[in-house]
């Protein structure tokens, strides 16, 4: 029960922060791989729905620009890296799950 | 279109190896870690293994113009270089060499939210980049399963390190793979072990009878011989050093030149030249017999002939051998100041046997001695069985002949009178045994010396005592007795009997000598006198002789005048005219 509790406020806490204005949305690929061709429409999709007119993605191809995966200490490709007001986070794999991307996006609350 | 076919046979494909520069264990692998494929270490926590990816790092960057690259998962950069700095290597100046290449993998499961596949080709992308930096030949991933807990899916992740296992291969990257073993039947966390099948590597770390000990086994070489054994290893401010137990084979060089004991009289006894070069000595003989004196001995005229040496003293500190000595007039000081000699002094029991020997590996292969003394090799009894102890010593005495160090070992028997069965075990490994005995006879406690064997040479059998005196120590002249070797006042009791004897001997003989001249006198004397008298007797004989022949001369004579004067029967006494005249007349 406490835990249950514990999560509506966290929710709730969630719900209230200021969301930024535009959402800056840092996708890190290696080449033109099916995974990230897939990411990318994924997010594409996502984005659309849910983002409209909000939103800037930045497509990096770890092939060209190799440093840059040890600057945002990626390993896993895709990985989606958003800056959230409170933290960075990373959702990595091709976010075929819509759910999951919305959760890590803090756009969906949890529950 | 013909094509020349190449002249040479197509060879038999032998694994390559790289040699790791960590000491010992490229002996064991017989060179090394298969070249361009991946090796595991395992073991479990503080068994060491990052201090081995980091020493093949630094190695193969400094020793073999190979530069490297460290993954970390789990250190960052600033913990490495500091762990680093412990085995005497600066990371820093490396990196900034361009020698190694050091990426800290950071990731924390609370940031990662998982929403489909994923590969690890960030992973990859980081390697390959990193090993373009630097141009890297080896790679270590320390410790790959960390990504276990922090990524989601296991089953995309051990499919992702096999690939990636496979891919460092194809890379040609000589790599090696850390992972913690938590279980003793496990070698891995996460089974990756099956992914790296050519060389697998288990280090240990354990605490027996409160001294720990390092211990490394190959446990797996596909094509390749290696040595099974455990072997102990050490990890101090100059890196690993691993130790064969059993050295590879026994083809060392055997030297014909010999050296002195430094006792000329026991040089005697050596058939006249002293030890082998190269040779191993065990001296052994209960407590007080003088065996520091004999290696002071030693020691002192190795240094005269500009030698290097090093002492071990496992009982006594250096600067109490020094003063010591002093008293037997051998003034070791000198040497130790030129830096000919070196003490190396400690009880064995601040660590385990192998650290012991280890250690006296590192300084002998760092003074680079001509001659080595242990003082004593027992006390390592203190902390070992005997077992290990022999094996210990095997060790050590090979290493010590193939680089042809001519080595003493004194040995503390105990006194109850068993003095070879104890070492029976450890002589064996040695070419000459001397021993120091105490005889005790009528109240006294004499230092006696006998070559027990020495191989290869002639060597005295006798007993013989020895004095320690002002001016070093004195072999004395054999006297043997009924009940053996006199020694001390028994010995110079025989010694003024002896005397004594020959004193009476001379006499006699001397008075035997006079008796003979007397005797001689007389008989000449007596010689004369008979020849006097034969000459007298000799004399009248001789005129009796001459007066009868002029008898009968005269009566010759004068019956031819009868003759001629009777004319009787002339023609029959004519000189000269007998027969055939008559008959002319």
């Amino acid at each position: 029960m406490a835990v249950k509790k514990a999560v509506r406020k966290t929710a709730r806490k969630t719900a209230t922060l200021p969301e930024p204005t535009v959402w800056k949305l840092k996708l890190y690929v290696a080449g033109q791989s099916p995974k990230s061709l897939r990411a990318f429409a994924n997010l594409k999709v996502l984005c659309e729905e849910h983002l409209k007119g909000r939103y800037q993605i930045e497509v990096i191809d770890l092939i060209e620009h190799p440093h840059l995966a040890r600057g945002a200490q990626i390993i896993a490709i895709p990985t989606l890296v958003v800056k959230l007001p409170n933290a960075v986070q990373k959702i990595i794999g091709d976010l075929s799950e819509t759910d999951r991307v919305l959760i890590g996006l803090a756009l969906q609350p949890v529950g | 279109m013909t094509r020349k076919k190449p002249a040479r046979p197509p060879t038999v494909k032998t694994l390559k190896k790289v040699m790791t520069g960590i000491q010992g264990l490229d002996e064991i692998t017989g060179g090394g870690v298969p070249q361009g494929r991946p090796t595991l270490i395992s073991g479990g926590a503080g068994a060491g293994k990052t201090m081995f990816a980091l020493e093949f790092l630094v190695r193969g960057a400094t020793q073999f113009d190979e530069p490297g690259v460290f993954i970390s998962f789990e250190e960052t950069n600033a913990d490495l270089t500091k762990n680093a700095a412990s085995l005497g290597f600066n990371l820093d100046r490396l990196v900034a060499k361009k020698q190694l290449f050091i990426d800290h993998i950071q990731i924390s499961r609370s940031e990662i939210a998982e929403t489909g596949e994923y590969d690890l080709d960030g992973l990859f992308i980081r390697i390959a980049d990193a090993v373009k930096q630097v141009g890297a030949k080896r790679v270590v991933l320390d410790t790959i399963e960390a990504l276990f807990g922090e990524l989601p899916n296991p089953s995309i992740l051990r499919a992702e390190i096999r690939r990636l296992f496979g891919w460092l291969k194809d890379q040609g990257l000589t790599t090696v793979i850390t992972a913690e073993r938590d279980r003793p039947e496990n070698l891995t966390r996460h089974g990756i072990e099956e992914f790296v099948s050519d060389c697998v590597i288990v280090l240990d770390h354990r605490i027996r009878e409160e001294i720990s000990t390092r211990r490394l086994r190959v446990v797996k070489y596909r094509g390749s011989t290696h040595g099974t054994n455990e072997y102990p290893f050490l990890i101090d401010e100059h890196g690993i050093s691993v130790l064969p137990i059993s050295s590879l084979g026994l083809d060392h060089p055997a030297p014909a030149s010999r050296i002195s004991t430094g006792i000329e009289r026991l040089d005697g006894m050596m058939g006249g030249e002293g030890f082998f070069r190269g040779s191993s000595i065990l001296m052994s003989g209960t407590s007080g017999t003088g065996k520091t004196s004999v290696a002071s001995h030693f020691v002192d005229a190795a240094c005269r002939r500009g030698e290097r040496c090093l002492y071990f003293a496992f009982e006594e500190s250096p600067r109490q051998i020094v003063r010591n000595m002093r008293s037997i007039g051998i003034d070791l000081e000198p040497w130790i100041r030129k830096g000919l000699l070196q003490f190396h002094a400690a009880r064995p029991s601040y660590a385990g046997i192998e650290e012991v020997l280890l250690v006296t590996h590192k300084h002998i292969a760092s003074f680079k001695p001509d001659v080595v003394v242990v003082d004593p090799i027992t006390n390592l009894l203190t902390v070992s069985t005997l077992n290990e102890v022999r094996s210990m010593l095997t060790r050590l005495v090979d290493f010590l002949k193939t680089l042809e160090i001519t080595a003493l070992f004194a040995s503390l028997t105990a006194a109850d009178g068993f003095l070879e069965a104890n070492e029976a075990d450890i002589s064996s490994l040695m070419d000459t045994w001397l021993l120091l005995k105490a005889i005790e006879v009528s109240g006294e406690r004499n230092r006696a010396l006998y070559v027990l064997k020495s191989r290869g040479m002639n060597h005295s059998n006798q007993i013989r005592e020895f004095v320690l005196t002002d001016h070093g120590l004195q072999l004395l002249d054999v006297y043997l007795g009924p009940e053996g070797v006199l020694t001390g006042s028994a010995r110079v009791t025989q010694e003024g009997r002896e005397k004594a004897a020959s004193t009476s001997r001379r006499q006699i003989l001397e008075g035997r000598g006079r008796e003979l001249d007397r005797k001689r006198e007389i008989f000449e004397a007596r010689m004369t006198m008979l020849r006097a008298e034969f000459q007298v007797e000799e004399e009248i004989i001789q005129q009796n002789i001459s007066e009868f022949e002029l008898i009968d001369q005269e009566l010759l004579e004068d019956r031819g005048q009868m003759v001629r004067s009777r004319e009787a029967d002339t023609k029959a006494y004519r000189k000269g005219n007998y027969g055939p005249r008559a008959k002319v007349r």
